[in-house]
């Protein structure tokens, strides 16, 4: 059984790659020799004619993938959470109206707009810290490398590695060890859903991404002028008003790049809850009442909370696309 | 100028303080299930993952022979070491490799309750000293007539183990696994028993290859053709891209499972392969056209000049130099793709014989054998290996990558 598995993976491979290269290699063999070939009398408007329809050919399997995996499935899904379900013998709005009369609903939602004011905040600021601090040293890079690392790691097995620090023994979770130190006792579990536990949550989500943040920052911190700082430096501003008040405005954009992409991030974020936190209601996020529909077939429910998560993206989105135009100009 | 110099130095100082607890901070928690993931399954109860290296005090009883006694004045005095002669008899092998006297004690009721340097009183006006290194001494009015019997609590060596490796790939312990062998199952057999992490680990890879290079040609020739060809609809097709980035999977997968339904491939591979390759798509069509749209316009107009096509142009020219950037896209997806949860749990089989391992570890082991840490942290090491040994080697393109996705 594996080993078909490892064997159709690696047809998969080489049917897909040399079926791709194939593709274009004899699109573009159909476009040059037979369809509008670069000879006979029509010669110039041949050539013509092949260059106007050439980037479609280079175009179509991105937009077809593109459009059959992403776009159509947003249109599909926004017309299945108004027709579908419990909105198929009610008016269109049923599926929404049923969930917003749903308390967990309300949890998962107002615990996924803590998720996006926390986690991106704080995980900039760690991100800034970390720049600031590293960038000045010798073995900055090291520092740099340990603290980007848990970006390679999935987030269950970030949560795995927290639900450890987190665990209730006094003796094995670091947490604890260190109330130990303090005259605790015993130790106290810590995540047994009080809806404040989501923040135990979020840290993880804020340790993964420190480092993403770090890095595009750091770059962005040895942009600043020279001269801006030396300037301050001669009218005597200390270390801190120097970073504060000279470096920080000027990488203002940056912060914000990077504040929406990990806003975008925590959105989506199914993993660390569905670990760490799935027995709890009080921990729940859109994604992972989404998944509870969709797992138990109500697909009426489902494609309404991924379009309330859609609605939450949209702001972001729009910002997006304007400042890519904006570039391009 | 002194003055700010002055400042720095001193600032360098909290400097390098503040950024190694940062570090530690960061690195600590990750440090301790690693650490964890090689203890053994008692000791992992027992102490801290910190205390590790120490070794963890065992209590012994050891009789130590008074055969050597002398008398010295009025006392009768036994001078030996307990990690010699046959009051070592009874110590097992690994604790005479590194052997401390962490307490000892003169009464098996009491336990070993005095600390090594220190002296124990005990019955008719017994005294006995133990250093830590073993030496003993022991003082009594009277002879002694028979050999001393103490609790001492020894510290054994610290044991780090792989087993809990072998144990989480196979789902067998030694034992078993020394079963299964006299009934002559190969390693084969272990490896891909039901419940054993091997086969997720294998359907990983199966999962991530196809996953990250089918998505990358694609790519590269769409980048292609909108960063070097002109077309009407160009700055639109970007937009859509760039809007298409920020998209939340969860709006795909009720659609997707109906679609792929028509097709008989919902809950399979081909079908996961499909799913990465579009949700891949935006990231890498948005990368590779932002590198190649800097790629020198000369080198690109001569070889047009000279008759190239662009489909030359394209494999000879632009794909070599565009290697940093599908380099990160190809961490990137790969990375994405191996500790992907949410995408396999919507279409990919649930069964182990085709899960993948971040939802074998939430479905089969956080369910199961939640409290069995020497297990999670095995398979979450099992699970992580991978991924970091592509992050150091190839960090120089994850770093570049992420620049290009997000700094101009």
């Amino acid at each position: 059984m594996f080993d078909s598995v490892l064997f159709t993976g690696i047809v998969t491979i080489i049917v897909g790659v040399g079926g791709m290269f194939a593709y274009f290699w004899l699109s573009n063999m159909f476009l040059d020799k037979v369809l509008f070939p670069a000879s006979g009398p029509n010669i110039g408007r041949n050539i013509n004619r092949a260059t106007a329809i050439r980037p479609w050919l280079f175009l179509f399997p991105a937009i077809f993938a593109l459009g059959l995996y992403l776009v159509v499935p947003v249109g599909y899904s926004a017309w299945l959470s108004v027709t579908s379900g419990v909105a198929e013998d009610g008016g269109w709005y049923r599926n929404y109206s049923e969930i917003f009369q749903n308390r967990t609903f309300r949890v998962a939602l107002l615990n996924n707009l803590l998720w996006v004011l926390v986690v991106p905040a704080g995980a900039t600021f760690f991100g800034l810290v970390a720049a600031q601090l590293t960038d000045q040293l010798s073995w900055g890079n090291i520092a740099k490398s340990l603290i980007f690392m848990p970006m390679a790691i999935s987030f269950v097995g970030a949560s795995l590695i927290w639900s450890f620090v987190y665990h209730p023994s006094i003796d094995i979770g670091v947490i604890n060890a260190i109330r130990g130190l303090f005259g605790a006792e015993e130790g106290v579990t810590l995540i047994d859903g009080q809806i404040f536990d989501s923040f135990l949550l979020m840290v993880v989500l804020i340790w993964i991404q420190t480092g993403f943040a770090m890095v595009i920052l750091s770059a962005a911190l040895r942009g600043v002028p020279e001269e801006t700082v030396e300037a301050a430096i001669i009218d005597g501003a200390n270390p801190f008003q120097i970073f504060f008040k000279i470096k920080v405005p000027q990488i203002k954009g940056t912060i914000v790049v990077v504040w929406t992409t990990i806003t975008i991030l925590v959105l989506k974020v199914y993993d660390i809850v569905a670990a760490m936190g799935s027995q709890y209601r009080n921990l729940e996020i859109l994604p992972t009442q989404m998944m509870q529909y969709f797992d138990s077939g109500n697909y009426g429910f489902a494609t309404a909370i991924s379009v309330v998560i859609m609605v939450l993206v949209l702001p972001v989105m729009v910002w997006n696309i304007r400042q890519a135009r904006a570039e391009m100009r | 100028m002194e003055n700010i110099a002055g400042q720095k130095s001193s600032l360098g100082i909290v400097t390098h303080v503040a950024t190694f607890l940062l570090v530690l901070i960061w690195i600590i928690p990750t440090l301790g299930l690693f650490v964890t993931s090689m203890r053994d399954q008692d000791a992992i109860s027992q102490t801290g993952w910190w205390r590790a290296l120490q070794g963890s005090p065992q209590t012994y009883v050891l009789s130590a022979p008074v055969d050597d006694q002398v008398q010295d004045g009025d006392l009768w005095v036994v001078e030996l070491n307990v990690f010699e002669g046959a009051s070592a008899e009874e110590l097992p092998e690994d604790i005479m490799d590194r052997s401390a006297v962490a307490s000892f004690g003169t009464s098996r009721l009491r336990g070993p309750s005095t600390d090594p340097g220190e002296t124990a009183e005990g019955r008719g006006d017994l005294m006995v000293t133990v250093q830590s290194n073993g030496d003993l001494r022991a003082t009594s009015p009277e002879r002694f007539d028979g050999p001393l019997v103490l609790p001492m609590a020894l510290v054994a060596p610290p044991q780090l183990t792989t087993e809990n490796y072998s144990e989480v790939l196979t789902d067998m312990n030694a034992e078993e696994r020394a079963q299964a062998r006299d009934q002559g199952a190969t390693l084969t057999d272990m490896l891909f028993s039901d419940e054993a992490l091997f086969g997720p680990f294998i359907n990983t890879l199966t999962v991530s290859i196809p996953a990250t290079v089918i998505p990358i040609i694609i790519a590269a020739f769409a980048a292609y053709a909108l960063a070097w060809m002109d077309f009407p609809g160009r700055g639109l097709l970007i937009a859509i891209v760039v809007g298409l980035l920020v998209v939340p999977l969860q709006l795909a997968f009720v659609p997707l499972t109906i679609i792929h339904s028509w097709f008989g491939i919902e809950k399979s591979f081909l079908g996961i392969w499909l799913a990465h390759t579009g949700f891949g798509l935006p990231l890498a069509v948005y990368l590779l056209r932002n590198y190649m749209v800097g790629l020198p316009r000369d080198i690109i107009e001569c070889a047009k000049v000279d008759g190239a096509t662009d489909f030359e142009i394209f494999l000879k020219i632009v794909l070599p130099l565009s290697f940093p950037a599908l380099a990160s896209f190809a961490i990137f997806q790969f990375l994405w793709t191996w500790n992907d949860l949410l995408v396999a749990s919507v279409f990919l089989p649930s069964d182990t014989e085709s899960t993948v391992m971040t939802r074998f570890v939430v479905t089969n082991l956080l369910g199961s054998r939640g409290g069995e840490w020497h297990i999670l942290a095995a398979a979450a090491f099992v699970m992580i290996a991978v991924p970091l040994v592509v992050f150091f080697t190839m960090q120089r393109y994850l770093v570049r990558g992420l620049l290009a996705g997000s700094v101009k």
